[in-house]
């Protein structure tokens, strides 16, 4: 910060001998290590395995299969008419659980396309459900975990700085943590949220799951950079790349990770992994990418692989697979039902949250169109809540 | 104590300073430097390097912090250094600040201030002299402040940091230092959204704000103008009422503002007449403002701000029918 460290703050450049020659600086003489602990085959070095009780090892399974379960159950809820749209995640379990599972209750978590760290947190599949039937109760359940979801790619970097800020100040033993995907990479609020982090000095941490597409966007094409770790060093930050399909591995880079922003010390990891299924609903990915590349990384499900490193640990009779299932399909009816018992709104619902107070223009809005919707009963022939998706 | 508006700003954040210690500045240059404009002056030393801080040169990162550091419960006020470098930071204000306590149902606010200068006629290069105060007014959400005296200037800006919701609050730069006047000791607070009438007539309203007040003063004072002048100090949310009553009274009003005129503050000031007074009129509301063209660079900006004969030329077509 402002401390002063000496009277002079700025010097010279002081050359080197490069023998008179023009030397540039490359990605390509960078070396990027992508961590991995559970090769896609299926083997490992027992050292390697992060410090996990036996539960939380079956746990991380349990919450991988809650978020496919969830994402397919939503796809079929939507196709059925009950949802406006959604994104699945399915093919990033392994990236989205392995890194929501080392934050803190106390920690903040702005995401994108990461769902289930919100019923990790507390949030349950209903309120999860209203967030993507387009109702405020969602993001406000979610605020009541110290944490949003982010619609605007990248814009919400800034803000996990300034939360991050902060904590800081109150001199918290907790992180701020961003979301993000390779898209917003190329955004410039993303790159201002960043370098603020630290040029402060603050307890960010930005997660990136390169799922290798924006859209339809593939990622060599959304940057000439290698990779998206490495875009950290120029911001005077460490990265960590990992492999997104290893849940151990995640797991093990993000809680690496996490200490060192408890330091002060923002991180940046690029999880590379990728998106199975759509952007949402709306998108028609056979557009854009072909079905053989697609089945190449089915055939890097994390799933599959986790399930085979439980196989080798001798952990996998400890699971019943099918009644996990079961558990989770009973839990997503019961919220789907509960989330049916949302009842229309008033309209005054629109109002009233925006400011502390009504100011009176708004209050005369409101009063007006209230009195005509009274009136003219047959607005209501152009107003279509769908509380019920 | 006297002082100018520059120095109210000053006295106004040492004081909500001393009083809360969640109240953060930050900035470009606000914390070794105190300010371009000497805004922040001194209050390194006061507070110290973790509550006033020099951010990079990131209007985005400071609006987006600003509302994330709110978020948490801390009461930021940022500084951007001119208002011609918010732009790149409008998507953070229209995205998360003003819509921060909407999307959860008020479970989160963002009680921030950001404050900036602005305006013309200060000889400053491009991008230094933008009046955008009707394109932020337009974001639902965001409150816009303007004051136009030093006492305002501490009152108003002492409400914005209590205020539990965001305030874009705009400082009149080229009358920063040119009034001076009696502003309260301790504790002063003006609150947002209430307009002021500075002379009380009974011939015509004229409507004004910011660095528009002092010409628009002149005017009506040279001219002999029996009129009723409305310091608007809030664009918003606006004091309809204020403005309102004294159309009813007088019929006939002049709005006078610095910003370009198509969509600008002074477009909805006369549809807000035309929704509550237009049978008092007796005739038609008069616009002085800015054009619709980028500020003019140094050499010509002086052709672009309305100044006393202008204002008095709109007020005299308003009186003519």
């Amino acid at each position: 910060m402002s401390d002063r460290a000496s009277d002079i703050r700025a010097s010279p450049a002081t050359g080197d001998d490069g023998g008179g020659e023009v030397r540039y600086l490359s990605q390509s003489d960078l070396e990027v290590p992508t961590h991995q602990i559970v090769a896609p085959d299926g083997s490992y070095d027992e050292e390697a395995i992060p410090d996990l009780e036996e539960e939380e090892l079956l746990d991380l399974y349990r919450w991988m299969v809650t978020d496919r379960v969830f994402s397919r159950r939503m796809v079929n809820i939507q196709r059925r008419g009950e949802l406006g749209t959604f994104g699945s995640t399915r093919g990033q379990e392994a990236s989205i659980i392995g890194s929501a599972f080392t934050l803190s209750p106390e920690d903040w978590l702005y995401v994108g396309r990461a769902w289930t760290p919100m019923f990790m947190r507390g949030a349950s599949m209903e309120d999860m459900i209203l967030f993507w039937r387009g109702i405020e109760e969602g993001q406000e359940a979610f605020a009541k975990v110290n944490a949003q979801i982010a619609i605007s790619i990248g814009s919400h970097l800034p803000l996990v700085s300034g939360i991050a800020w902060g904590m800081r100040l109150d001199d918290a033993d907790a992180i701020a943590t961003a979301y993000l995907g390779d898209g917003a990479t190329s955004t410039g609020a993303a790159h201002e949220g960043i370098n603020l982090a630290s040029s402060v000095g603050l307890p960010a941490l930005f997660y990136c799951q390169n799922n290798q597409y924006a859209i339809s966007m593939p990622y060599e094409k959304q940057s000439g950079a290698n990779t998206i770790a490495q875009k950290a060093l120029a911001y005077g930050i460490d990265a960590i790349r990992v492999d997104g399909q290893d849940v151990l591995a995640v797991y093990d880079a993000v809680s690496s990770a996490r200490e060192r922003v408890l330091d002060g010390e923002p991180v940046f990891v690029e999880s590379v992994t990728y998106r199975l299924d759509a952007h949402t609903t709306s998108d028609d990915p056979t557009r854009y990418r072909s079905d053989e590349e697609v089945d190449h990384w089915e055939s890097h499900d994390p799933i599959e692989r986790y399930r085979e490193f439980l196989k080798s640990e001798g952990l996998w009779s400890e699971i019943d697979h099918d009644a996990v299932v079961e558990e989770i399909e009973a839990e997503f009816d019961e919220a789907l039902a509960a989330a049916n018992a949302m009842e229309e709104r008033a309209v005054s619902e629109m109002f009233e949250y925006l400011y502390d107070e009504l100011p009176p223009e708004l209050a005369r809005q409101l009063a007006e169109f209230e009195e005509l919707l009274e009136r003219r009963p047959e607005m209501y022939d152009f107003i279509e809540q769908r509380p019920k998706g | 104590m006297q002082a100018t508006i520059v120095e109210a700003v000053n006295d106004a954040l040492h004081g909500e300073m001393e009083r809360d210690d969640r109240v953060v500045v930050f900035g470009e240059d606000v914390a070794e430097s105190g300010g371009v404009f000497r805004a922040t002056d001194d209050l390194l030393e006061e507070f110290g390097s973790e509550r006033v801080v020099d951010t990079p040169l990131s209007e985005i990162a400071i609006v987006g912090g600003a509302a994330g550091m709110a978020m948490y419960g801390y009461r930021p006020v940022a500084e951007i250094q001119f208002s011609g470098f918010l732009p790149p930071a409008f998507d953070q204000l229209v995205t998360n600040a003003s819509r921060i306590r909407w999307r959860t149902r008020g479970e989160l606010n963002a009680p921030m201030v950001v404050r900036m200068p602005y305006g013309a006629g200060v000889r400053a290069l491009e991008h230094h002299s933008e009046s955008l105060e009707g394109a932020y007014g337009h974001i639902p959400g965001l409150q816009v402040v303007v004051p136009s005296t030093p006492a305002d200037t501490k009152g108003l800006l002492t409400a914005a940091i209590r205020d539990p919701d965001p305030v874009l609050f705009m400082e009149p730069k080229r009358i920063y230092r040119s009034i001076r006047e009696e502003v309260p000791e301790g504790d002063h607070e003006v609150p947002i959204g209430e307009a002021a009438v500075r002379r009380e007539g009974e011939d015509l309203t004229v409507v004004a704000w910011g660095a528009m007040m002092p010409p628009t003063l002149e005017a009506v004072d040279e001219g002999g103008v029996d009129a009723d002048v409305i310091d608007l100090r809030t664009v918003s949310p606006m004091d309809t009422e204020t403005i309102v009553e004294s159309v009813k009274k007088t019929g006939r009003c002049v709005v006078v503002h610095e910003g370009p005129r198509t969509l600008g503050v002074g477009s909805e000031i006369v549809a807000r007449i035309n929704d509550e007074a237009l049978m008092y009129l007796e005739s038609p509301v008069e616009r002085v403002t800015g054009f619709d063209t980028p500020v003019p660079l140094l050499s010509m900006e002086d052709f672009y701000f309305p100044h006393p004969p202008r204002i008095l030329d709109g007020i005299e077509a308003a009186l003519a029918e």
